[in-house]
């Protein structure tokens, strides 16, 4: 069955100069392996192509059952001086909770 | 030293231009025995620096002064003890403020201490400093540069706390330190505790950001609703002694803390959760786990540490040219074809005047200014947003006046044009050896 991420997750935008993270965290704990599964950095990369430059790393966070996504050179110089209208990055956890994925 | 059976530390503000009213009703309802207001962001010091130069009294919190009128008093009479690091660029003057405003209160005996020592400018050996960054040392910004400072941890702090402060005022500290300072006061935990340094770490980061981890930056309708959004009240732990802690809010204020408020902020402006570096110790999130015990309440328990770093991060801001910017509305149909010809007219133009314009950055809001690979077929309105940094501050108002020369020399029925030019503050760091930063803390009162 084709859904979207929003359907079972919900994520947070974070910065700290050049660097993205996005926090990806499922309604129902029992979603974490799914997530953990499909989810992985090359898919959240091609996600945000052309959007989002550089490397992305996923670290897995067992305590809470969540991943989250960095991204080092995501903000295009940082809040201080990217040309961005969102320079925090902070709208792009919405974007990526748009992502279809397969269940 | 008598060991509290628990504290209670809430959170006043999370941000320079955070509300006021939910730090009121802490200090009134909340039976606090702290309470932090967190202001200083990336950028902040370094506008504050800024500030200071131009005007030596100034380059502290300009809400200072409400901030304190507010809670000063209540604080003071209930003996709930605030720290601050309002002091940004000023910690001194700052001081000087709050036993002004103590003075007209009548608040005899108020103590006040002043932690200083993270401005580094004088210090920081900027031929020898590689910047995190960008590939050079710190000297190649250094003929720029209006502020350089360390991040401290909770040293200085504590010792205000044990010389008796009401009131600890800080420039540049940490955040989560602000918050572990008073556990560490209060509990007595040793200073290579690592363990318990990352529990305190772990409630200093839940409450750093204010109403984050109260339902704030979290509302999703349909998704997550949060209960009366308007009135967001802001976040307190009840923290004891073995590190653990409930996160709660004063009951009657909106919002809410469950365990997915709390797991979004944990995670917040966070890389590696098993290693997250602060002034005091390496926190471990990565075990960390949440229960909801109550309503709005949350047990944390899991935190871990590792030993502290040998080297601090030190801030550095620094002027970095001019943003020119400006926007002009399109409506209908056509609304996206009219405000792509606006831009190629603009461009155009900006070329004839001799800007280079590769550098201009145009995006379409409504369209494609957020999520720039999947916009939708056909806007029925488009703002054109074109914004360039440039080494002038002419440059940078010829593109905004460029843009409001769009209503009588562009493509039909353009409106709503707005112009900003800036000068660009940006932000880079590198890091100093622990041992040559020293936190100095001295005395004020009233």
């Amino acid at each position: 069955m084709l859904t979207t991420l929003r359907e079972i997750a919900h994520s947070r935008a974070g910065d700290k100069g050049n660097t993205l993270n996005l926090s990806l965290i499922p309604y129902n704990e029992d979603d974490y392996p799914l997530l953990v599964d499909l989810i992985t950095a090359g898919r959240v990369r091609d996600f945000f192509s052309g959007i989002v430059e550089g490397e992305v790393s996923r670290y897995e966070v067992p305590g809470i059952k969540a991943l989250n996504f960095v991204m080092p050179n995501a903000l295009a110089g940082g809040v201080t001086r990217s040309v961005q209208i969102d320079p925090h990055g902070k709208c792009l956890s919405a974007l990526l909770l748009d992502m279809e994925i397969e269940r | 030293m008598v060991v509290k059976h628990a504290i209670r530390i809430g959170t006043g503000a999370g941000y320079s231009g955070d509300r006021i009213e939910p730090a009121i009703v802490l200090a009134q309802k909340g039976n606090l025995d702290y309470l932090i207001f967190e202001c200083l962001a990336e950028r902040t010091m370094a506008m504050a620096q800024q500030q200071k130069l131009m005007e030596p009294r100034l380059g502290y919190d300009r809400f200072l002064g409400d901030r304190m009128r507010a809670v000063l008093e209540i604080c003071f009479r209930k003996k709930i003890k605030i720290i601050t690091n309002m002091g940004a660029a000023n910690p001194a003057e700052a001081a000087n403020q709050v036993v002004e405003t103590g003075k007209q209160m009548g608040l005899n005996g108020l103590k006040i201490g002043v932690v200083q020592g993270d401005d580094v400018f004088a210090i920081l050996d900027w031929e020898r400093s590689p910047l995190l960054e960008i590939p050079h040392n710190a000297s190649a910004v250094k003929d720029k540069a209006v502020s350089a400072n360390a991040y401290l941890g909770y040293e200085g702090i504590t010792e205000a706390l044990a010389g008796g402060a009401d009131v600890v005022i800080t420039g540049r500290v940490a955040d989560p330190s602000l918050f572990l300072a008073p556990m560490i006061q209060e509990f007595g935990w040793a200073p290579d505790d690592w363990d318990m340094l990352g529990k305190g770490t772990v409630v200093g980061h839940l409450l750093e950001c204010a109403g984050q981890v109260t339902g704030g930056y979290f509302t999703d309708p349909g998704y997550k609703d949060v209960p009366n959004p308007a009135d967001l009240g802001y976040p307190l732990a009840e923290v004891f002694p073995d590190g653990g802690a409930f996160i709660t809010k004063v009951p009657g204020t909106g919002g809410m803390v469950s365990v997915d408020t709390c797991k979004e902020q944990l995670l917040y402006e966070i890389g590696d959760p098993g290693r997250y570096v602060t002034p005091d110790v390496v926190a471990d999130f990565s075990h960390v786990h949440f229960e909801q015990v109550g309503e709005d309440k949350v047990l944390v328990a899991g935190g871990r540490g590792r030993p502290r770093t040998a080297s601090l991060k030190v801030s550095i801001g620094y002027l970095d040219g001019f943003m020119g910017e400006g926007q002009i509305s399109y409506g209908g149909s056509t609304a996206l074809a009219r405000a792509s010809l606006a831009d190629r007219v603009l461009r155009e133009r900006l070329g004839m005047r001799g800007l280079d314009t590769s550098d201009l950055h145009s995006s379409f809001i409504g369209y494609n200014s957020i999520s720039r690979t999947f916009p939708p077929s056909r806007p029925i309105e488009v703002r054109l947003r074109v914004i360039g940094h440039v080494q002038s501050l002419a440059d940078a108002r010829m593109i905004g006046d460029e843009v409001e020369n769009l209503y009588t020399n562009g493509p039909a029925a353009g409106g709503g044009a707005t112009r900003s030019a800036r000068p660009v503050l940006a932000i880079v760091s590198t890091l100093l050896e622990r041992n040559r930063v020293h936190p100095q803390v001295c005395f004020r009162e009233v």
